[in-house]
């Protein structure tokens, strides 16, 4: 689960990880009263919004007086931000973060997060911050300093000097950025964080370290223990299709593509959408019921599925396994007479119970084109969509 | 011979008088898995049908001689289950349950070096020995006694998989799911090392899936070690980028865990590619 820049720095305060003077805004007014409070200018006018590349997209401002924080403030609020994470279509910036402007020395880089491969903790640094640090990664691997933290030790200080030394922070900073970092470890630790990225750290020209950007991805599996983060998530930043289905447990992401398809587990349902492309066509979504479905989930997930608009023919692709195709064929017929289905619909179905699922179908009389195995569902959806 | 299970195996089940408990434990006794005990703290002396209930996996292994664990407990307790049946010295330790929090998988997998097992999964659909022994939830019928070795990240999809073999008459000597978890125990290089050394396994199907590296990693060990010839298949190349695809391992950061990196790594290390599920029987048929 993704936060806000500013929810972010809230919690990096209460694990004193030092960040910029700032106030959250949800209005014009609200604006200026936070720039107020900071007591001088420049301040930093920042769209809240989860993706990365604000500031290529103009959602990050500098304003050296009240009126520009009104004239900024104004520009931003409600401008639809385009940024390469965003999609073309963009998305619609409701919070500012106004924030006290720093006398930037040095733009550092500094993250957090767990490498699968060594099942442990990484530390990532790098003085090449405020840059896309893929990029610094693919041409000049040398600048990241990389630092793995065994997760039944916990940080050592000799992991701290390694990274401190590593970014040549200077001796007048280094036991600041010590504490900086050894916190933001307990901050990852208890929080169950999947990732913590400050991209740029600064220095200023005072020798002081602070995290001038936060972004912070938690571990949705241990949400369970963490009641006081949930109210930090944002229902703006998600698809309503998507939250909608997240609401019956339903594994849904919403595509471009205009073929739908419903399939139990993550695999297959990659691979079926992976199959449509194949038939010249495109995937509408991504649906995985679950290997353990009820006939209610299966029905939630037509329902959604139809809802959306560009979905114009639907593969529905079941190996039953612990889902039984008769309990998958019963939430089709619910979900049939229900909300009806319109457009045309291609079963593919195997495993436990086949036949009495089929029979299911055949029985409700519903208009479905049943494709015996895949490549046969493939070349049925094909001909379908042309 | 198969790999690490076979008829002989004696497998215990925590969290056995739950609900996915109690229906796969007997779905594999009616496979003729030797199921010899049951776990859940609390319950101990009940039985489980025949399926006699102890309150601790130590109590179980001394009283029943198991040697292998099949998981069901709920995510919060999968951490705690997977170190208690280490701790016992069981062989094997099969994790069914998905939605463990990484950071505790993270723990495990470090608390697991000190220790003689081998885990498989969590979130995974588990392992079968066909006509032999299977510790997990996939259907039975589906499977063949045979030579193909199958390895997959997923359910469903090796359901899908084992499924056109057997149709087309190629049999399976061990099939396993290592699961959709970032941080799992068993990888593809453990177990590709087993089928090569296993005389039984002439041929083995790997299926990855977008995210990590894992299957780069285990191409270039194919190339370099493996003398059987070996079919694979990538799920998720219309995926897209920063989206987790149901499993919380499937997700391409950055440039990094595409589907076309690791198709070409496949190509690269003269593995066998699949590109469409639909024919990937027909190709193992040619390539075995």
């Amino acid at each position: 689960m993704k936060i806000h820049e500013y929810q972010a720095k809230e919690l990096f305060r209460k694990y004193n990880v030092p960040v910029p003077d700032g106030n959250v805004a949800f209005s014009v007014d609200e604006a200026k009263t936070s720039a107020a409070k900071l007591g001088g200018f420049p301040v930093v006018v920042k769209a809240q919004i989860h993706a990365g590349g604000r500031g290529k997209g103009g959602g990050v401002k500098l304003a050296s007086s009240m009126e520009e924080v009104d004239s900024l403030a104004n520009e931003i609020l409600g401008m639809t931000l385009v940024t390469h994470q965003t999609g073309p279509e963009g998305k619609l910036v409701k919070k500012l973060l106004i924030e006290a402007g720093q006398k930037i020395e040095k733009e550092l880089y500094l993250s957090l997060l767990v490498d699968r491969a060594t099942a442990s903790i990484v530390i990532m640094a790098s003085r090449d911050g405020g840059m896309d640090i893929e990029e610094v990664a693919a041409k000049t691997p040398e600048r990241i300093i990389k630092v793995y933290v065994d997760p039944l030790m916990g940080i050592q200080g000799y992991q701290l000097r390694q990274v401190g030394f590593g970014l040549k922070i200077p001796p007048a900073a280094m036991k600041q950025f010590s504490g900086l970092l050894s916190n933001l470890y307990q901050f990852f630790i208890a929080n169950d964080c999947s990732m913590v990225e400050i991209n740029p750290l600064i220095l200023t020209s005072d020798d002081k370290v602070l995290a001038l950007d936060a972004k912070v991805d938690f571990d949705s599996n241990a949400l369970y223990r963490h009641k006081d983060l949930m109210g930090l998530r944002d229902l703006d930043e998600e698809d309503p299709l998507e939250v909608e289905a997240s609401k019956y447990n339903l594994n849904y992401i919403n595509l471009d593509g205009n073929v739908g398809n419903i399939v139990n587990g993550a695999g297959l349902a990659m691979a079926t959408m992976d199959i449509i492309k194949n038939a010249g066509a495109t995937p509408a979504n991504f649906m995985d019921v679950g290997g353990g479905a009820s006939s209610e989930q299966v029905e939630n997930a037509f329902r959604i599925i139809l809802a959306d608009d560009k979905v114009k023919t639907l593969l529905v692709n079941i190996f039953g396994g612990i889902l039984r195709c008769d309990i998958f064929a019963r939430g089709v017929v619910d979900a049939a007479r229900k909300t009806g289905i319109n457009i045309p619909v291609v079963v593919r179905m195997e495993g436990t119970n086949v036949d009495e699922g089929k029979k299911i179908l055949n029985d409700a009389g519903l208009n479905l084109t049943s494709a015996v195995d895949l490549s046969d569902a493939a070349q049925k959806i094909a001909a379908a969509v042309n | 011979m198969s790999i690490f299970i076979n008829k002989d195996t004696k497998v215990l089940v925590q969290g056995i008088t739950g609900n996915e408990g109690s229906f796969h434990t007997r779905q594999c006794i009616a496979y003729g898995t030797n199921i010899v005990a049951g776990v859940t703290p609390g319950k101990g002396g009940q039985k489980m049908d025949d399926v006699p209930v102890f309150n601790t996996v130590r109590q179980a292994v001394e009283e029943t001689g198991a040697t292998a664990s099949l998981i069901f407990v709920p995510p919060p307790f999968g951490a705690d289950a997977i170190m208690e049946a280490a701790d016992t010295g069981v062989d094997l330790i099969v994790t069914i349950t998905e939605g463990i929090p990484i950071l505790d998988m993270v723990k495990v997998k470090n608390f697991l070096v000190t220790k003689s097992c081998r885990l498989i999964g969590p979130n995974c659909p588990g392992i079968i020995t066909p006509d032999e022994c299977k510790i997990g939830i996939m259907p039975g019928n589906i499977h063949k006694k045979g030579s193909i070795g199958v390895i997959s990240r997923s359910g469903t999809l090796t359901y899908e998989v084992v499924d056109q073999l057997t149709k087309l008459g190629m049999g399976q000597s061990t099939c396993i799911g290592i699961g959709g978890d970032p941080v799992n125990g068993t990888n593809f290089i453990d177990v590709l090392e087993a089928f090569q050394n296993d005389d039984e396994t002439t041929g083995i199907v790997m299926v990855g899936e977008i995210g990590g590296s894992a299957e780069e990693e285990a191409a270039i060990y194919i190339k370099e070690n493996l003398t059987k010839p070996v079919v694979g298949f990538i799920a998720g190349l219309t995926a897209p980028p920063g989206r987790r695809m149901g499993h919380a391992g499937a997700i391409i950061s950055g440039s990094s865990g595409t589907g076309a990196a690791k198709i070409a790594a496949f190509k690269d290390n003269g593995i066998h590619v699949c590109e469409n599920l639909g024919q990937i029987g027909r190709i193992c048929k040619e390539v075995f």
